[in-house]
């Protein structure tokens, strides 16, 4: 019996529920000594003088960390692009960005380090700073720090195509900073034994974390064990190792002891990357009948002064619909913060609220269903690339979702549709991912009671990776669930790529898929069983992935009720399809696409880092100013998963599913907030005020 | 955290001694003090852990309810005789904070919690109500969740609980206890203007208690509403809220209350929106006439501005409630 496609429970749901996963921080280890990062006040300038014999001389303390006194390391980055960033790891006096680490203190128990830490009084040379991305506008500029892609591209001619345009549209878009706020903070434990380094780490890459470790202590990777077993959530902040770890490791090195470095709710804001404050500017027109004619779309994100992230918002654009004239540009501002990243769907969820929201507006003046624009300009094969799809279901999710919610129902205009006290609103958008695959190895091992070990370095966000991993390889060792033992989240066992871009199935699937057929293999021929027998294998990325272009699709639509006097926003149902290849689990399938959704009503409707305009510190520094949603705003999510086959986009047929949940639902909400009141807000989050008067 | 010393007085006259100390600070709930401890804004170097006091009860007298100062917010709000004889408190109660922090939480804790000002909250941020005369970080700042009435130029920070707008409304007097005898004030005058000393926060004396909240339990109070709004369905400070009570005979309203939260710098009393509204027939229009004349003073900032018409909105729609008898 096949376990795959099966829903079946987590595997590691009981140790969860009962507490026992033993996540980075929870480690018990032996003699450890407590951290914490003293951060800057300011958010430019240079430190001129740091009072330390208190904080030195304080109960408990071992030592105190100071750019005077911290051991030498290298904090540059040895390849270009984003999966490195530069770091402060107290190598100079200079203040680059508000609540920038400007010392560790380490003490024998937490709460006396977190009191020394406040004894240490800090004299700066401030400079002016430019804090948010408006006081910098004239100065952005290309940075080909973008991933998947060139930060521009150009196809047909925009100018003839817009000029032919019947319906033309030209507006701006803007997505604010927003950070991850994972329930697990990040949290590293550090220890040396001679030079060998271990490290206990809160990450979604285990191998990144060794390679960055290598080269900022500048010893060999086969020195360095990364360890994370169970991730209370990571949504791309901890995709790349952070100050801390290396901070941690540091004061490690210096005490003599291991060191436990837990980050703070408040330094979850400045010290491991946000999701950048986007300005995004599209043109589009469409002809009478509604063919798309031209799109614009010019990405401005902010970055800081020392390293760049590009958010890639545009990138959809390309391929999104069938229409011969397109122009993507992305261009950076670099000002006093610190450095973006990866925030669960980077680019296409900020992305998509621009372009579907543009989509919703042009069907609008083109006196269209919004759904039918989008039928009309269907992107059979993928016009940027000229390739075909692998497989495309769209038009499948467009209709079983339409279905379901009963979108026929929909009066086309504005305001049309009441319900006591509350405007009601229906908006739809097109949801999109790309389907990312990278090298991977693994390794399954036949023990002599029967029971198999199958092992990969890989990660588990929460996301189910035990689980499907288990169930893949059950499958393909041909034997029952209960008689494989899944094991991840060490170095030392085969690598893996990081567990971003929603590629940890597509990548290691198909190296477990490839081990325990190698094993079976082995076993066939094989008679004495009284040792372990052992089958290793790496697998490439798909031989078809440059022949076609890979994606996911989906369709989200949503109910939206606003209260007329009071502007109250609640979103009161979401009907989803999403067409992802071949689905393991439905189960931990839905719990994704569904969390998805929940934090695209987050974005849409809440999330929003405010930061000073005139000090750069951050003002929504704890999660009661920092808003995700509460149960209460989170109504009743029916998500269709459509079956897809796809025999090009790897070998086990997958797409990929944590992050095109987030992807067009915050265009939907807007698109039927829109619908509900006649009001088009194109700046996230919609809050009521922007709805009252 | 700051090292500090702690005790649990186990009697008054104890608890008067101690926190008349300089430096001492009342623990109940803890769920500000500890809060603020651990974020460096508050810093005392005692704390004197009420919990050994009996003033826990929530007793139900002829004309009032008397609600101990120890009583829990959850024991409050779900009483039946609250319920039933106070529901506009009942409701702000339960519309603040979670369950959690309700259990945690006290009567007296709730009506003295601080500020929820992200500058008082930040101690790298100048504040006049944590560092009296370092400046007021937010009179310039983000201030969408600050106050429009009551500022000052030292301070604008909006008082966060919900309790104390329902008590505002239903003239709820605070029963305080020193060595020197027990005194009452009634609630609206109980809290103070930050004027220029925004670091005092009410008329509460050092070494002096607050012992219980006595809400009259008269017939106008028993037809009484709070209606919240907020950046989310629940767990978050309001962005402006109202507590209204209504006596309407035949058709005219012969009484009114009217209280505003989120928008002062104390819960926020509303004389003239009483006024315009007694004697006038129960219409939408009467409602919508008083209700404008609501912060006609307000100290508005382009991030706040919109809670003068939300807030007279969000009277209007509590009035109906309480007139319509609606659920």
């Amino acid at each position: 019996m096949k376990s795959v496609g099966t829903p079946i429970d987590r595997i590691d749901a009981k140790k969860k529920v009962t507490g026992t996963a033993t996540y980075a921080a929870d480690t018990d280890v032996t003699k450890v000594a407590h951290a914490v990062i003293l951060t800057s006040t300011i958010a430019k300038g240079t430190i001129t003088g740091m009072d330390l014999q208190t904080a030195r001389h304080a109960p408990g303390v071992l030592a105190v960390l100071t750019h005077l006194d911290a051991p030498r390391v290298f904090t540059g980055k040895k390849a270009p692009g984003p999966g490195a960033r530069i770091l402060q790891l107290l190598q100079s006096d200079v203040v680059q960005y508000a609540d920038q680490p400007i010392a560790v203190v380490v003490a024998d128990t937490l709460e006396r380090a977190q009191h020394a830490a406040t004894q240490i009084a800090v004299r700066y040379a401030p400079e002016a700073a430019v804090a948010t991305i408006e006081q910098a506008l004239g100065s952005a500029y290309t940075s080909k720090a973008i991933v998947h892609g060139e930060p521009d591209s150009n196809r047909g001619n925009f100018d003839t195509g817009f000029g032919a345009a019947k319906f033309k549209l030209e507006a701006t878009y803007q997505t604010p900073n927003e950070n991850h706020n994972p329930m697990e903070p990040h949290a590293t434990i550090a220890m040396w034994h001679g030079d060998e380094l271990t490290v206990y780490d809160a990450t979604q890459g285990i191998f990144g974390v060794r390679t960055r470790m290598s080269e900022i202590f500048g010893i060999p990777k086969d020195k360095i064990r990364v360890i994370d077993q169970f991730v209370g959530g990571g949504f791309g902040c901890k995709g790349t190792p952070w100050a801390h770890v290396a901070l941690a490791a540091m004061a490690a090195k210096v005490v003599s002891r291991p060191v436990k470095l837990a980050i703070t709710r408040p330094q979850m804001f400045t010290l491991v990357g946000h999701r950048p404050h986007t300005i995004q500017t599209i043109k589009i027109g469409c002809d009478a009948e509604g063919e798309l004619t031209a799109i614009r779309h010019d990405v401005i994100n902010e970055t800081s002064r020392f390293d760049e992230f590009v958010e890639p918002s545009a990138l959809q654009t390309r391929m999104l619909y069938a229409c011969p004239n397109v122009i993507t540009t992305h261009k950076v501002v670099k000002i006093d913060a610190p450095t973006p990243t990866f925030m669960r769907a980077p680019g296409e969820s900020s992305g998509t609220f621009a372009i579907e929201s543009a989509m919703d507006e042009l069907a609008y003046m083109a006196k269209l269903d919004p759904l039918e624009l989008r039928l009309r300009n269907y992107a059979v094969t993928d016009p940027q690339m000229a390739k075909s799809f692998s497989s495309k279901s769209l038009k499948q999710c467009y209709e079983a979702a339409a279905k379901k919610f009963g979108w026929a129902a929909r009066k086309p205009a504005p305001r049309a549709m009441h319900d006591g006290h509350e405007l009601v609103g229906y908006g739809m958008a097109t949801a999109t991912y790309p389907a990312n695959q990278q090298p991977a190895a693994a390794k399954a091992t036949a023990k002599p009671d029967g029971t198999f070990l199958v092992q990969a370095g890989t990660q588990d966000l929460g996301t189910g990776t035990y689980t499907v991993m288990t169930q893949l390889a059950a499958d393909a060792l041909e034997v029952p669930i209960d008689k494989v033992t899944f094991e991840l989240g060490d170095s030392t066992l085969p690598e893996t790529p990081v567990s971003g871009g929603s590629m940890t199935v597509g990548s290691v699937g198909p190296a477990v898929k490839a081990a325990c057929e190698a094993l079976k293999a082995k076993l066939a021929g094989t008679v004495d069983r009284s040792k372990d027998i052992v089958a290793e294998v790496k697998t490439e990325a798909s031989k078809d992935k440059d022949l076609y272009s890979l994606h996911s699709f989906g369709a989200q639509l949503v109910e939206v009720r606003v209260d007329e006097d009071l502007g109250i926003i609640r979103v009161a149902r979401v009907v989803s399809a999403f067409a992802c290849g071949k689905i393991l689990n439905p189960k931990t399938a839905n719990n994704q696409f569904v969390g998805g959704i929940v934090w695209g009503i987050g974005m849409a409707l809440q999330e929003d880092t405010v930061r000073d305009r005139r000090t750069g510190r951050i003002v929504t520094r704890d999660l009661a100013d920092y808003h995700v949603p509460v149960h209460a705003d989170i109504p009743q999510i029916d998500v269709i998963s459509i079956d897809e086959k796809d025999d090009h986009v790897n070998a086990i047929g997958t797409k990929g599913i944590g992050e095109i949940g987030i992807t067009g639902i915050t265009a939907s909400i807007a698109n039927a907030v829109f619908h509900a009141t006649g009001k088009r807000v194109r700046e996230l989050p919609i809050r009521l005020d922007k709805l009252l008067g | 955290m700051n090292p500090f010393s702690y005790s649990r007085p186990a009697t008054e006259q104890e608890a008067f001694a101690a926190l008349a100390e300089p430096g001492a600070s009342a623990l109940a709930g803890g769920t500000t003090l500890v809060d603020l401890m651990r974020l460096e804004v508050m810093r005392p170097d005692k704390v004197v852990d009420l919990s050994a006091l009996p003033y826990a009860k929530i007793e139900t007298r002829a004309s009032s309810i008397m609600l101990g100062a120890l009583a829990s917010n959850t024991d409050v709000a779900y009483h039946p005789d609250v319920v039933a004889k106070l529901p506009a408190l009942a409701d702000a109660i339960r519309s603040g904070a979670s369950g959690q922090i309700r259990n945690m939480a006290s009567v007296s804790g709730n009506l003295l919690q601080r500020t929820r000002c992200s500058y008082f909250r930040d101690p790298a941020s100048p504040c006049n109500k944590r560092a009296p005369g370092s400046g007021c970080a937010a009179l310039e700042g983000f201030t969408r969740m600050h106050a429009v009435v009551g500022t000052s130029n030292d301070c604008i920070a909006a008082h966060p609980s919900d309790m104390c707008v329902a008590l505002a409304a239903l003239d709820a007097v605070v029963h305080l206890k020193s060595k020197a005898g027990a005194r009452t004030v009634k609630l609206v005058e109980f809290h103070t203007l930050p004027d220029d000393h925004p670091n005092i926060e009410s008329v509460l004396q050092p070494g002096e208690l607050v012992t219980a909240i006595e809400v009259p339990t008269t017939p106008l109070a028993a037809k009484s509403r709070y209606v919240k709004v907020r950046d989310r369905a629940s767990y978050a400070f309001a962005l402006a809220s109202a507590a209204v009570a209504l006596d309407v005979q035949d058709g005219t309203i012969k009484d009114a209350r009217v209280a505003l939260g989120g928008v002062g710098t104390k819960p926020w009393r509303e004389a003239l929106v009483e006024q315009a509204l007694v004697g006038q027939p129960a219409t939408q229009a009467t409602f919508e006439a008083a209700a404008h004349q609501a912060l006609a003073k307000a100290d508005t900032r382009p991030d706040n501005a919109f809670k003068v018409p939300l807030a007279r909105r969000v009277i209007v729609r509590t009035l109906g409630l309480v007139a319509g008898g609606a659920k």
